[in-house]
């Protein structure tokens, strides 16, 4: 499809199979909401037969992307979680893309770093660090809150979980975009550019992995990595792959929830006001700042076998997006979907974690950090304004901002 | 009705008189007992209902099915008796029953 015609303004009249929900563009220019809410009423089993990535079905509603999601004897995780088959000559194997047994196994080497016993002793250096950033903030003049906030806390935070050394921490910020990056998205200029930069990382781990062995009181991720009995003798490869797995998954997807609600607060104003009147509510304005934002739009799963959904078949060996985005607004679970409400009964049952063997690991720190941040917020300022337009990122699968123009008042 | 006890971290006992057939986890949530989410809405896919079974019960509790079990396995802090509320149903044999609330649900 040809990146010149702005296809989703046709939206309505195309035939549903020439949808292809996947597309960069749809996230990039915003268009999303109107493309799912056309696949749930019209095709909630949707095939897309052609497309960069190859064939593949969108399962658009929260009912069927939780049953996809809890089926993993039927739909793997195998091999990879994005649309993209990987590079044979360049696999990252990391355990979300595995199915158990192997999974089960690595995944319980690196989960007690982020279980939430342990976060609580994280949630004092949490505070401190979010207080350093806000008070450092130039108030009354126009600056991206990406940047100077977003970024600065999931950086600062990732380094610590790694013990990685505060001042490279900029550098697991670059690896975690390159990481999702293709030649399209403005990140990198090609596939060997972003190969160089990954084996790059590598290199840089491989040091403190050697630093770390025997340090097994170590409660930072690559002393677990390094000295856990299911993961000492990974491959390059998979180490490679985990790193890039627990970069992406507390860096991208924290960051964009921070950027998120900001903007979610600012499109409706009551809700900013609600919250003025009643800071109180943060801790039930979480769940459903990340439900609005869903900072991962999708997941792939791969078919085992043939089988029935919602009367479509889909075969052996086919590839299946669960969008987490499109369950996220589903009007039947979330009522008047598109709006954030702060106080939302039932924002806890969004998708965003995914459901199953996969949920996402690091769900308590990812909330503790925009809890604590929006606790120091509302205690400096009374408006985080947006006062121009974000600049979304063209990636189908970390829906996130580039930019984000604010300025901020004091209370 | 079979009453069940919930003792939360802080110490706190709530005990509430339970409708057989209801799993642990909604006559917790319907009694206003804190301490659990329960994310999925009782389809044993979150594991955000987690209780540890108070010894002397666990013979009549019995252990963890297949699929609460591969969530269960998964989680750093589980103890010995522990299950997810969602996949424990209320009968009259249960009354009495005694479960801790852990303090974070993961």
């Amino acid at each position: 499809m040809s990146e010149a015609i702005s296809w989703t303004d046709n939206l309505q009249q195309m035939p549903l199979g020439d949808i292809e929900p996947a597309h960069p563009e749809i996230f990039q220019r915003h268009g999303w909401q109107d493309v799912f809410a056309r696949l749930r009423a019209e095709a909630p089993v949707h095939y897309c037969a052609d497309s960069e990535v190859g064939p593949y079905w969108s399962v658009s509603c929260f009912q069927d992307i939780k049953y996809v999601d809890t089926h993993p004897e039927i739909f793997s995780s195998e091999g990879s979680i994005v649309l993209a088959d990987p590079e044979e000559d360049f696999p990252l194997p990391m355990f979300i893309a595995m199915d158990p047994p192997k999974h089960d196994v690595q995944r319980k080497t690196v989960s007690p770093v982020v279980a939430p016993m342990n976060l609580k002793k994280l949630e004092g250096t949490i505070r401190e660090r979010v207080c350093r950033i806000l008070d450092g903030l130039p108030v009354g003049e126009r600056f991206n809150w990406v940047d100077k906030v977003s970024i600065e806390l999931t950086g600062m935070m990732l380094a610590t979980l790694f013990d990685f050394p505060q001042e490279d921490r900029r550098k697991l910020t670059r690896w975690s975009d390159v990481a999702t990056a293709d030649e399209n998205s403005g990140i990198v200029e090609s596939e060997e550019q972003r190969r160089a930069e990954l084996l790059e990382c590598l290199t840089y781990f491989n040091e403190l992995w050697q630093q770390r062995i025997g340090r097994t009181d170590g409660s930072d991720l690559i002393s677990m990595l390094a000295n856990g009995e299911s993961t000492k003798d990974m491959s390059p490869e998979e180490y490679l792959g985990n790193l890039v797995l627990l970069i992406v998954g507390g860096n991208d997807t924290t960051r964009n929830s921070i950027s998120g609600g900001v903007l979610a607060l600012n499109t409706y104003p009551e809700e900013y006001d609600k919250l003025r009147a009643n800071p109180g509510l943060i801790p039930q304005m979480v769940p459903e700042i990340i439900r609005w934002q869903t900072p991962l739009a999708y997941m792939r799963r791969t078919a085992l076998m043939d089988t029935e959904l919602r009367g479509q078949t889909i075969r052996k060996g086919d590839k299946v997006a669960m969008w987490y985005v499109s369950g996220n607004r589903d009007e039947s679970v979330f009522e008047d979907g598109d709006r954030l409400i702060i106080d939302r009964p039932n924002a806890r049952q969004h998708l965003s974690f995914g459901y199953g063997i996969h949920r996402c690991m690091g769900n308590r720190l990812g909330e503790m950090q925009l809890r604590v941040l929006w606790e120091e917020i509302m205690k400096r300022f009374r408006h985080v304004e947006v006062v121009g337009e974000p600049e979304r990122v063209r990636s189908p699968f970390v829906k996130g901002y580039a930019d984000l123009p604010v300025v901020v008042h004091p209370n | 009705m079979p009453k069940i006890t919930y003792i939360t971290h802080d110490g706190q006992e709530h005990a509430v008189d339970a409708a057989v057939g209801v799993s642990v986890m909604s006559a917790a949530l319907d009694n206003g007992v804190p301490g659990i989410d329960a994310d999925c809405g009782g389809e044993c896919s979150c594991a955000t209902c987690h209780v540890m079974v108070a010894e002397d019960w666990w013979a009549k509790t019995g252990g963890p099915n297949d699929a609460e079990e591969a969530m269960l396995d998964l989680n750093p802090e589980r103890e010995s008796t522990s299950r997810l509320s969602c996949q424990m149903e209320v009968t009259d044999e249960l009354d009495g029953l005694i479960v801790r609330v852990p303090e974070f649900q993961f």
